[in-house]
């Protein structure tokens, strides 16, 4: 196995770093103090993020620096602005933000506060997922550690500069880690997608410039301005800088959350990390960031991990979480799964995306089930051509008609020989149990 | 009935952390369930539209679009388990059979004793250690079905 530098793991591997004493112990807070004593601009934290590479990990892989730099000139605009933290978490596969916020929620509060610093919030919002309740408790006890040592609030280590930080749960709703979304949600109301523009740096939360990054995306600023962007810039590829966290999940022998540089081959993490497919099974098939992103055949597993090289595939890096399936995994039951999740998931604003996800979840659910239709597959793709890209409010309706597409065109024999023969050869057998309600 | 003393307290401070206080109605939705039974009556709603100053529908409106809150009572205790992707990859329907077994309820509904109800709930964000399922808000993960016969069995 090739050797690689890391550093976004390395604090979460040592015991008690949830606790300030260890976490500075490990040299945390000192990028902060960095910005804050070593006179750095908020302009310069900026630049230093743009040329760094770091692009956002929350799934759209936009500049961070470059995001940043959309917030309005403070000088012009004197309306408060908010930074909110995307820690919804909700993407299938998607694992990461997790490990970061149990094993280093300080990280995270330091991440935060450079970010907001950069784009000079007065506040900043960190919105969890409801269930993740350990998390949530990890990072709430780091704030009032990161208060009572004045690193939180007033005049951060005697500073000019003033920030709050502040815990927020969200409540089961997949919906609510779309950006405008989550924005609806934290004012409280039904997390319904916003129509884009106005983007959230022109008015987002409370009608304020707000901007809305990923948990490991702040997470990353800290290692960045400490170290400098061009350490930064000189890990990974042409347009995929630095490391990053990776997934993996399903049929492998060791599932979990690695950390590696951009560059290495999915292969490197299937066989290095993961110890390989389970019970000495071919892949199949995978999904190299979430169930959003388009499935890639098992025989493309030697395919460069970064942005370019996966769109390149016809698929893209999303959340970086690979789900794998080996060669007995059934796709009539994967599109089934997916489907059925995004019709549940979609808030319904939108018609294309509200009939269209109800569309495919009950087809592919009677594929599965030995009662597809002959015109099925047609149908299938008609109904995801229809439903993206860019047709509706949000990108939740693309999330669903993207895999679909691939699942069409790459397992097109296995679909059709469930619809002829009016059974799912690969099925697993099915427990039995009782329901109410609907599937 | 209003909202007991000691969560208007806590609201009074919630409150502070943003611009409007309605911001604070989710948060607020979820120490409500946790301390008012389980669920969100309609007493609750009431209650809490005449905190925050909403029609009670309003607050239905809100509770009622996130799975987290039950807007109908549940058991003694509540197992959700995900049926998402990667743990279907790993045997979550498995794990559903056992649950509903060892608990006699249904998936979706609550056992005749009312000690448990028994849901599925979209990724939990558990998937390398999948599958899982969260029992009364902890997570319990990497499992198998005899796992969780001896999970569920020593809970009271
Ligand atoms: C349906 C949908 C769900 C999303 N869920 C998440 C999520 O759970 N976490 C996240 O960070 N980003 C999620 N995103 C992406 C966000 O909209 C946004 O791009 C991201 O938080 C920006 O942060 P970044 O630039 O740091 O990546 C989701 C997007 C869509 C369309
Ligand atoms: S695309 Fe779907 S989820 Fe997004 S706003 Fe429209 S209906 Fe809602
Ligand atoms: S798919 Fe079950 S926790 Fe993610």
């Amino acid at each position: 196995m090739k050797a690689y530098e890391t550093y976004l793991l390395d604090r979460a591997k040592v015991e008690g770093n949830h606790q300030l004493a260890t976490y500075r112990r490990l040299g945390g807070y000192k990028a902060l103090e960095k910005v804050l004593k070593g006179g750095l601009t908020p302009a310069q934290v900026v630049d230093e993020v743009k040329r760094s590479g770091l692009r956002g990990r929350g799934g759209a892989g936009f500049s961070t620096g470059m995001k940043w730099s959309f917030m309005p000139d403070v000088a012009k605009d004197p309306r408060p602005r908010y930074l909110a933290i995307n820690a919804d978490e909700s993407e299938p596969g998607t694992c990461k933000d997790r490990v970061l916020m149990e094993r280093d929620p300080h990280g995270l509060v330091e991440g935060s506060l450079i970010a907001a610093y950069a784009i000079q919030a007065k506040a900043v919002y960190i919105y969890v997922r409801g269930e993740y309740r350990l998390p949530h408790d990890r990072v709430a006890a780091a704030i009032q550690e990161a208060r009572a040592a004045q690193l939180v609030g007033q005049h951060i280590l005697g500073s000019d500069f003033s920030c709050e930080v502040f815990m927020h749960k969200g409540a089961g709703a997949y919906i609510c880690g779309e950006e405008t979304g989550l924005m609806e949600s934290l004012e409280g109301k039904r997390g319904h997608p916003r129509q884009k523009p106005p983007f959230p740096a022109q008015s987002g939360l409370w009608n304020s410039p707000t901007t809305v990054n990923n948990v490991e995306t702040v997470f990353n600023a800290p290692f960045i301005v400490e170290r400098g962007a061009a350490w930064h810039a000189a890990i990974g590829t042409a347009n995929s800088k630095g490391n990053f966290l990776c997934g993996i999940s399903g049929h492998v022998n060791r599932p979990g959350v690695y950390e590696l540089p951009f560059g290495v081959t999915a292969r490197e993490i299937l066989e290095d990390k993961a110890g390989g497919v389970w019970k000495g099974r071919q892949l199949k098939a995978w999904f190299p960031g979430g169930s959003s992103c388009a499935l890639l055949k098992g025989a493309d597993i030697d395919v460069v991990l970064d942005h370019d090289s996966l769109r390149a595939r016809g698929s893209s890096l999303g959340t970086a979480a690979m789900i794998m399936m080996d060669d007995q995994t059934s796709m009539a039951r994967v599109m089934e799964v997916i489907a059925r999740f995004y019709e549940h998931e979609s808030c319904g604003q939108c018609s294309q995306c509200r009939e269209g996800t109800q569309w495919l979840s009950q087809i592919f659910h009677r594929i599965a089930h030995g009662r597809g239709q002959a015109d099925d597959i047609d149908t299938l793709e008609s109904l995801a051509k229809g439903m993206a890209p860019g047709k509706t409010i949000c990108a939740l309706s693309d999330a669903a008609a993207i895999p679909t597409l691939s699942a069409v065109r790459l397992f097109k024999d296995e679909l059709i020989a469930c619809i002829r023969e009016q059974r799912d050869p690969l099925a697993a057998p099915a427990p039995k149990y009782a329901t109410v309600g609907a599937h | 009935m209003a909202l007991p003393k000691q969560l208007v307290d806590e609201f009074d401070e919630l409150v502070k952390n943003y611009p409007e206080r309605r911001a604070a109605l989710i948060v607020a939705l979820h120490r409500c369930q946790e301390e008012l039974g389980g669920w969100i009556s309609p007493q609750t709603m009431e209650d809490l539209g005449a905190y925050f100053g909403l029609e009670p529908v309003e607050v239905f409106g809100v509770a009622s679009f996130y799975p987290m809150f039950h807007l109908r009572p549940v058991g003694k205790h509540v197992v959700s388990i995900c049926h998402n992707i990667s743990c279907d990859l790993r045997g979550a329907q498995d794990i559903i059979a056992k649950v509903c077994e060892v608990t006699g309820a249904p998936l979706g509904g609550t056992s005749k004793d009312g000690q448990w109800t028994v849901k599925h709930v979209e990724c939990q964000g558990a998937c390398a250690n999948a599958p899982m399922l969260d029992l009364d808000g902890t997570y319990h993960e990497d499992l198998t079905p005899e796992k969780v016969a001896q999970l569920l069995g020593a809970v009271r």
